[in-house]
């Protein structure tokens, strides 16, 4: 076959989100426009489902493909799986929205998609160019999502805020990456792997290309220190859109770290393993302790956020098959916690129409929602990681996987940043549990975000022990797929 | 010194002044212009380098588009850059600090190079195979090894294109368009109404 076709049968889902997504523009442009947007949406859920049925027949070998631009392997595989699904859920929860606030524009659910194609070739790069193709059609993407609610000066701030900084972080990492491919003569990450190993004493130049490409990633990650856009850009961008940037970017960036620092650096893991070590104390740290002040809810989701990047990281610091199984297997927790937080919270409409963000809106929700007030619980419980719930498990994961790799000081601080942020997750719970009802809530949510935000609570709650079986046995499957060539 | 030598030197020294004064001149119009001598001076650079056809790309697409679209944007926009100006010495002492620790990590990096397998110097340079131009050359990779990256800079035009609709386009009310299709359509069965109107009569229209 033509090393081409060849090339795009590897890369299934990216074709078929290529195919879509113009596919998809062209309904919207021709197929009644704005009007057209819920129908559209559905259709880009479909496509998105057509994209994770091609990764079914996925052989269990690692592919390369595009003269080794591209990597599908089951690391990249269980990645898009989560990459897909939480995009599609992050579509559809936001038609209410929209339709409520009036700027239901056809193009949100495309934008969504490129912005997903993007995030498969992030954890799909093989090769520097790749990467920074795929970061950059994610973030584009994703500036202007910030920016989605135009009318609105806060939602305009948040892309500007997003935009700037997302540019000066990718200057940034392009400068890392000139800076080691002088030293390794490539920018193909099995090349670098084998010539990093090859060299016996590396000079300081590939250390400050690592710090720099680790620091434009870490951005987009928003690990402290370089999370400042984060609560910002939450509270101005439109919620759906917000619920967006806590989930899929989150877990194709993860991977894409993980990918370049295992993949490229792996020879220089001892160098590496400082920077994460100290990126993941202090986003837990600064997750914990920045949220106690926060009064509006999606701030508070930034700051969970921050701290939830922070404990994933303890699974890459400990730099063991073991550690990153236990990142993926966080991820794909936190993705299902964070992802129903943000659709409770959209579930809200003050009484006035106006959308819930203050804590005290929440007030009493008990009395007045009592299934929402519930399952809110069920996340805040689950994201604090009390033991029967599911987000004990994986937080229980990454410190064992850090113990086993000699990194108990780093368990220690895990353990008690997250006993600080229980504090905030339990105060959101006894704020709708025994406050007194202060603004009255109504709920207008679709029967759709209903759906889901019972889907999520289930999986969160003990049952979804059920799932970890058979979720750590794919997490781990997927490290183990990442360590072929490498280990 | 060699002629190669003398103009190399020339345009370096050409191209560091001329960007100095980009951001250094009051006037924007000017920064946009010294721009443009930037770019005159990195295609002569370019084809130093014997590559003629990036040199000319360079010419082409950033003096003829990109910075006559610059030229626009600076003069349309009413910026008062007086004011943006204005913290610019007390941030100074800042800037100087994150400029000097960059420019020590250069150094240190440069400092400590020794080629990576695979990085080419300049003798040893590759020229193109025989019988193939420098565009040639350029497209039989372009369109094969790299499609992938290609295609997808290709989607991030596209991204960034759909966002400046999103972002702007406005359907205002009462603009009178100009539908061709109803112009060609006209016949002067619609358009003229022939009167003869009595003296001293006016018409009714």
């Amino acid at each position: 076959m033509n090393p081409t076709f060849a090339s795009i049968a590897i890369a299934g889902p990216e074709a078929v989100l290529t195919a879509g997504s113009l596919l998809a523009l062209m309904l919207g442009t021709y197929g009644g426009g704005d009007r057209a947007l819920k129908g559209l949406t559905w259709v880009c859920v479909l496509i998105l489902g057509i994209a994770g049925l091609t990764l079914l027949d996925d052989p269990a070998t690692r592919q390369y493909a595009f003269d080794g631009l591209y990597v599908a392997d089951g690391f990249s595989a269980f990645l898009k799986v989560l990459i897909l699904g939480s995009a599609a859920a992050s579509m559809l929860l936001a038609l209410p929205y929209l339709a409520d606030v009036k700027t239901g524009r056809f193009e949100y659910p495309v934008l969504l998609m490129l912005a997903t194609l993007g995030m498969c070739m992030m954890v799909s790069a093989n090769d520097m160019l790749s990467l920074y193709i795929g970061l950059e059609l994610t973030s584009l993407a994703s500036y202007v999502l910030a920016a989605f609610h135009r009318g609105e000066a806060r939602s305009s701030e948040a892309g500007l805020k997003y935009f700037v900084l997302g540019a000066l972080a990718s200057g940034i990492l392009l400068y890392g990456i000139t800076l080691v491919y002088g030293f390794a003569g490539s920018t193909g990450f099995p090349v670098m792997h084998a010539v990093l190993g090859a060299q016996a004493e590396r000079s300081l130049g590939v250390l400050v290309g690592l710090v720099f490409i680790v620091a434009g990633l870490a951005f987009k990650i928003s690990a402290v220190p370089f999370h400042m856009w984060t609560p910002d850009v939450y509270e101005g961008a439109p919620t759906p859109v917000a619920a967006f940037f806590s989930a899929a970017p989150k877990a194709a960036a993860l991977g894409l770290l993980v990918r370049v620092l295992v993949g490229a650096f792996g020879p220089m893991q001892v160098d590496w393993q400082q920077i994460v070590i100290f990126l993941s104390v202090a986003s837990m740290g600064l997750g914990a302790v920045g949220a106690i002040g926060q009064t509006n809810v999606k701030r508070l989701l930034a700051y969970s956020s921050i701290a939830n990047i922070g404990f994933a990281l303890v699974g890459l610091a400990a730099a063991t098959p073991q550690g990153i199984e236990a990142l993926l297997f966080y991820t794909a927790v936190y993705l299902a916690m964070t992802l129903g937080s943000f659709l409770v919270v959209l579930q809200l409409r003050r009484a006035d129409g106006a959308p819930v963000e203050l804590l005290s809106d929440l007030s009493g929700l008990s009395k007045v929602r009592p299934g929402l007030a519930a399952a809110l619980a069920i996340f805040m419980f689950s994201l604090a990681g009390i033991p029967p719930l599911l987000g004990f498990w994986p937080k229980f994961a990454v410190f064992q996987a850090a113990v086993g790799a000699g990194l108990v000081p780093l368990a220690i601080i895990g353990f008690i940043t997250s006993v600080v942020a229980a504090y905030y997750y339990l105060r959101l719970v006894k704020v709708m549990y025994f406050d007194d009802a202060g603004v009255a809530v109504v709920s207008d949510g679709g029967r759709t975000n209903g759906a889901m935000i019972a889907a999520a609570a289930l999986f969160c709650s003990p049952i979804g022990m059920l799932a970890i079986t058979p979720l750590v046995a794919a997490a781990g499957r997927a490290a183990a797929a990442l360590y072929v060539i490498t280990g | 010194m060699t002629v190669a030598v003398f103009s190399f030197y020339l345009f370096a020294v050409v191209l560091i002044t001329a960007a100095v004064l980009v951001i250094t001149s009051k006037n924007p119009v000017h920064s946009v212009l010294w721009l443009i001598v930037c770019f005159f001076n990195a295609g002569g650079l370019f084809i130093l380098l014997g590559a003629e056809f990036l040199a000319m790309l360079l010419v082409i697409v950033y003096v003829g588009a990109v910075a006559v679209l610059f030229l626009f944007v600076v003069m349309m926009l009413d910026i008062d850059f007086a004011t943006l100006r204005r913290g610019f010495l007390s941030y100074l002492p800042l800037g100087l600090v994150v400029a000097g620790v960059i420019l020590g990590e250069v150094l240190f990096a440069v400092g400590s190079w020794v080629p990576g397998r695979g990085v080419m110097m300049f003798d040893e340079l590759v020229s193109a195979p025989d019988g193939m131009t420098n565009t040639q050359w350029i497209g039989s990779v372009l369109y094969t090894r790299y499609l992938f990256v290609f295609q997808a800079a290709g989607l991030v035009l596209l991204v960034s294109m759909i966002g400046a609709i999103v972002l702007t386009h406005r359907q205002r009310v009462g603009t009178k368009r100009q539908n061709i299709g109803q112009q060609v359509a006209r016949t002067p069965a619609n358009a003229v109404h022939p009167a003869q109107p009595g003296i001293g009569q006016g018409i009714d229209l």
